[in-house]
């Protein structure tokens, strides 16, 4: 028998329902297993009492026939989503020890359906970075490594933690956040498959905000079909987030058919970037290849303000960001250092509770926004937001989903591309694009590159049309074969 | 009613524009569904939401909107069917999100004017600018601890209507009349209590001071005055303040300044200034604010009818003056009043005693209307029985003091006191017989041509009939008597 | 452009952040770095284009006036770093907020 920790969440709930083991049993060996990876610093706090607890009340429910859809799947939950008496930090100083007294909608809809909570997954402080290298806590380690070399790599970030863990098979699943990229590029670094639904898919209340207008909750899960089932049960209307969209939640594993004949696959020309390593060229190339065999069409379309998507997204992101963040400021909850007068309180808890890279982005955002600038910077980006929003309204007209590379390198050495803000936030040049168009995309592993990294390929689609990139997403991940670890 | 500052060196205009804040009467909050009752335990009236707990969003209250539409109509403004919510980003321990959710470029309320009545009799017409709604923020309790500052966040959330005033006023008078004037009006409106006290309406006055139509000075923006009282000391005291400053060749600096209602002055409040950038943006938890031409069209049917259009009424259909009807009108509850007191009645009698005895009395009691003891259709019935006779009006004031006193009809303490007019001719011949017998003097003077005497024989004769001698009779009958 | 240490300095304070003066200096110039990136938006033609604050397609659901929160101040101190008497305490702040 495989291990119960190899198992996907559909496998496990199939064991679970023929009783070939219960959730204490499949939950015991996620714990342990989280023991003998402690190394790679996959989560903030662990959770094991409570896991094992939520275990046991669901084998009671499975035996008096009361299963929910996925009562006992033992997950990961990034540490951004607020759980209700279980420290909750954001990776940041600034709300270490903080435990809220509320639960936030995606974990309570998870609970809802069964879940079993393993602990809370590492990130970037308050979801700013991209090689999870920001956390007050320690960096995340990639459980991949390159061939022949020992060397620490980064598992990609923001959710670099939750991509670690289901990469190694620490959680059979989890729950990320996207803004820029931070659901899809870490999947790409840890070869697993993530998606961040449509911008109002999912409630975003509770979830610790870094920019408003980007932030949209996801998945990670080893397969696509997983990451189906997890995002059924994280979505829907929630009246109390006033961008949360009343839109009826198709069946997401139901589209999961593998039939994409006379589908029309567009391939974005201006994703072809100077520089872009062969092998993710070649990659792509592949793509397009198993999707024509599986009977979609491919046709060049154009996304002419590609260019500008990161800058944009680097005046929009940060300024929200300026001022979601201003409530960290010691006197309601969180970290406060206990200095003079209020002023000194303010500047010196935010000049100790924030790291590096939040400071900066709340510098740009707060520089954008101040008068003289905000016309130039902010407003500016928003309208060059609009037209890159209709770059793909147009795109779509022509083509039903987009096929692009999910990141533009395998994951890198941790410490690299730190001395240069630029370069780290051109990990997010193929992912920030749908971002700022809010629009659902995954990425899925398609291949490795020539040191035996995973690459993964991107699918995006029309607003609220989730079950086509699936389905093509799906399509991918039986052409391609990938093997996880 | 514009009123000039004498200088040293000349005359000076003083030039006014409000900024009213008034609480929206609603039962939850502007975001949240935590309550507004003044007057609760220290952040017992908080939400996650209003504490902006981390993850926590905001959900437009539709009340409050409604109560801004109905204010907008009340106001005579534009209603702008499409507007935006922005953040003004601010530090302050009160201000649990770090900034204040509010509208700035795309308020609710647009354009728009009401008139004032001032104390002259006159009326004028000052210029809107704009309604907004915006949450308010908590209360900072500075007197608890010697170097701490207590925050309750029980305010923090409540929906707030931001009124701003064109610089059309001119003297602290006018501003008074024009805060009580949009005071009236939401309390007609039901959209905000008015309750300057627990600060539910406050008032950030800006002044400047000019040359008589010359172009505008710099202005200084005061906060905290939240009685009528206070805006018309405020303002007295900012002028003369800056026109010493302008005389002596110096310069306004443009700031916030505090009113101290125990020192009975303005002060600055550079230390909060020094810092400011609010770095308004579109609040991106909110999605632009839109409604249909349909539900305000449905709203202004359903107003009230306002203190001007009844003031107007009144004048019309009652035949009244303008100050009566604007004191009739000072109050939804008084005006109501009078309307029940004047129907089937002489409606200027009913306003007289309205306004001179009903109210004086109140007044003198420390009561208010609602906790009158003579209800209006009791003083309608006191009303009915001095137009037909039965009673005088002196003798009214008599009655009138006994129902406030007992509550009884007035017709039942005509009775019991026997305090009937007497109107029969017969009867007041024969009281008039007696005077003229018992004072055979003045009778002689008075055919001499003493005219003046005759106020002595009406004095006479109401004194036989203890009050109750119809006096018009009296009159008439003494002339023929007296020949 | 490039931040100089001054308008840096203006936009910690307006930030509530402290900053030590080698701080600034180090800061500084990935600021710069990142301010020259984002400049390049100045290149594209945005005559006529309305900026877009937010993407999602729906018309937001009012909140009924009916209240169903609050009176849990224990929960809203739980993780006050200061509080007493229900109150959250701070140093003190002078002037008033209104
Ligand atoms: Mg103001
Ligand atoms: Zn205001």
């Amino acid at each position: 028998m495989t291990k119960l920790t190899d198992l996907t969440i559909e496998q496990a709930l199939n064991g679970l329902n023929n009783k070939d083991f219960t959730a204490v049993e499949l939950t015991q060996v996620h714990i342990d297993a989280m023991g003998v990876h402690k190394g790679l610093n996959a989560y903030i706090t662990d959770t094991p009492e409570l896991a094992l607890e939520q275990a046991s009340a669901s084998d009671v429910r499975r035996a008096s026939g009361d299963a929910r859809p996925l009562d006992g799947i033992p997950l990961a939950i990034k540490d951004l989503f607020c759980t209700n008496g279980v420290q909750t930090t954001a990776a940041s100083r600034i709300l270490d020890g903080f435990i809220p007294q509320y639960e936030s909608t995606v974990t309570q809809k998870l609970f809802d359906d069964g879940i079993v909570m393993l602990g809370k997954a590492n990130l970037d402080e308050f979801a700013m970075g991209s090689a999870n290298t920001t956390s007050y806590y320690g960096n995340v380690i990639n459980p991949w490594k390159r061939d022949g070399d020992d060397a620490e790599l980064t598992p990609g970030g923001s959710s670099g933690g939750s991509a670690a863990a289901v990469a190694a098979r620490i959680a059979m699943g989890a729950t990320g956040t996207d803004t820029g990229g931070s659901i899809r590029q870490p999947a790409a670094f840890c070869g697993i498959s993530g998606i961040k639904p449509t911008y109002g898919r999912c409630s975003r209340w509770g979830t610790i905000a870094f920019a408003s207008s980007l932030d949209q909750a996801g998945t990670l899960a080893r397969s696509v079909k997983d990451n189906a089932l997890l995002l059924q049960s994280i979505s829907g209307y929630d009246a109390k987030d006033s961008t949360s969209a009343n839109k009826a939640v198709p069946d997401f594993a139901a589209a999961l058919t593998g039939d994409i004949k006379g589908k029309v696959i567009g391939i974005p020309k201006e994703y072809r970037m100077d520089g872009m390593p062969d092998e993710i060229e070649k990659l792509w190339q592949q793509g397009i290849e198993w999707l024509e065999a599986a009977g979609a069409t491919t046709i060049e379309v154009s996304l002419p303000h590609t260019k500008y998507a990161l800058p944009t997204y680097y005046v929009i992101a940060p300024a929200e960001a300026s001022s979601n963040l201003a409530r960290y400021d010691g006197v309601k909850f969180g970290y406060r250092a206990d200095e003079g007068d209020l002023t000194n309180m303010y500047e010196i808890t935010r000049a100790q509770g924030f790291g590096e890279e939040v400071k900066r982005r709340i510098m740009i955002g707060t520089y954008a926004l101040s008068s003289g600038y905000y016309d130039a910077y902010y407003i500016k980006a928003q309208k060059v937001r609009r037209l890159i929003s209709q770059d793909f309204i147009a795109a779509f007209e022509k083509c039903d989903v987009l096929l692009t590379p999910t990141a533009p390198s395998a994951a890198f050495a941790i410490g690299e591309n730190e001395d240069d803000p630029i370069k780290m936030y051109l990990n997010d040049v193929f992912t920030v694009p749908a971002s700022l168009a809010g629009l659902p995309a995954m990425s899925v592993p398609a291949g490795l590159d020539a040191g035996g990294l995973p690459l993964g390929l991107q699918v995006i689609g029309r607003a609220w049309d989730e079950e086509t990139v699936l389905k093509v997403s799906g399509v991918i991940e039986n052409l391609s074969g990938f093997k996880g670890l | 009613m514009a009123k000039l500052v004498k200088g040293e060196t000349g005359d000076w205009e003083i030039v006014i524009g409000m900024e009213i804040h008034a609480q929206i009467t609603a039962e939850s909050k502007l975001f949240s569904g935590a309550p507004t009752k003044f007057g609760a335990a220290p952040n017992s009236q908080v939400s996650l939401v209003d504490a902006a707990m981390p993850g926590m969003l905001p959900v437009l209250n539709e009340k409050c909107v409604e109560q801004a539409i109905r204010t907008g109509l009340g106001i005579n403004s534009k209603i702008n069917t499409y507007s935006v919510f922005a953040r003004k980003n601010y530090f302050y321990p009160d201000l649990p999100q770090g900034y204040q959710i509010s509208q700035f470029e795309d308020p609710i309320v647009g354009e728009g004017e009401i008139e004032i009545d001032l104390p002259d009799g006159s009326v004028k017409v000052i210029g809107i600018t704009r309604l907004h709604l915006e949450q308010d923020a908590g209360k900072s309790v500075h007197d608890q601890h010697p170097n701490k500052t207590y925050v309750d966040l029980n305010r923090s959330g409540c929906a707030l209507m931001e009124i701003v005033s064109e610089p059309d006023i001119r003297s602290p008078e006018e501003a008074i009349a024009y805060l009580s004037k949009i005071r009236m009006i939401v309390r007609y409106l039901e959209t905000c209590d008015g309750n300057m006290d627990e600060g539910s309406m406050r008032a950030d006055v800006n002044i400047s001071m000019r040359r008589p139509n010359a172009e505008l000075g710099i202005r200084a923006e005061i906060k905290n005055v939240n009685s009528l009282k206070a805006v018309g000391q405020a303002i007295e005291y900012e002028a003369i303040r800056q026109v010493e400053i302008l005389e002596s060749g110096g310069e306004v600096v443009q700031e916030t300044r505090l009113w101290d209602p125990v020192k009975l002055e303005t002060r600055s409040m550079r230390s909060k200034e020094e810092a400011h950038d609010y770095r308004y943006f579109p609040d991106p938890d909110l999605l632009p604010l839109k409604f249909s031409q349909d539900w305000v069209d449905e709203i202004k049917a359903s107003l009230p009818e306002l203190p001007d259009q009844k003031k107007h009424r009144f004048m019309e259909d009652f035949g009244l003056s303008h100050y009566d009807a604007s004191v009739l009108i000072a109050e939804r509850s008084r005006a109501d009043y009078y309307e029940e007191v004047a129907k089937g009645h002489d409606p200027k009698l009913a306003a007289n005693w309205v306004i001179n005895e009903l109210l004086g009395i109140l007044k003198k009691n420390e009561k208010t209307l609602e906790q009158s003891p003579i209800s209006a259709e009791k003083l309608g019935g006191l009303i009915a029985l001095i137009s037909d006779d039965t009673i005088s009006g002196k003798i009214a004031k008599d009655v009138f003091a006994d129902m406030f006193k007992n509550g009884k009809d007035a017709l039942d303490i005509v009775e019991e006191k026997g305090l009937k007019q007497v109107t029969d001719s017969g009867a007041i011949e024969a009281l008039i017989d007696e005077v003229i017998a018992s004072n055979p003097d003045n009778v002689a003077k008075y055919k001499s041509g003493k005219d003046k005497l005759f106020g002595f024989f009406v004095g006479q004769v109401m004194k036989k009939s203890q009050g109750k001698a119809n006096p018009a009779a009296v009159n008439k009958l003494l002339k023929e008597k007296l020949g | 452009m490039s931040l100089d240490i001054k308008s840096i300095k203006k936009v910690a304070s307006l930030a509530r952040i402290r900053m030590s003066d080698e701080e600034l200096e180090r800061i500084s110039p990935r600021l710069s770095k990142i301010i020259d990136f984002v400049e390049q938006l100045a290149e594209v033609d945005t005559d006529n284009v309305e900026p877009l604050a937010n993407v999602v397609d729906i018309a937001p659901k009012l909140r009924e006036d009916i209240v169903n929160d609050g009176g849990y101040e224990e929960k809203i101190l739980a993780n006050a770093p200061e509080s007493s008497q229900g109150y959250f305490v701070v140093p003190n702040a002078i002037e008033d907020n209104t």
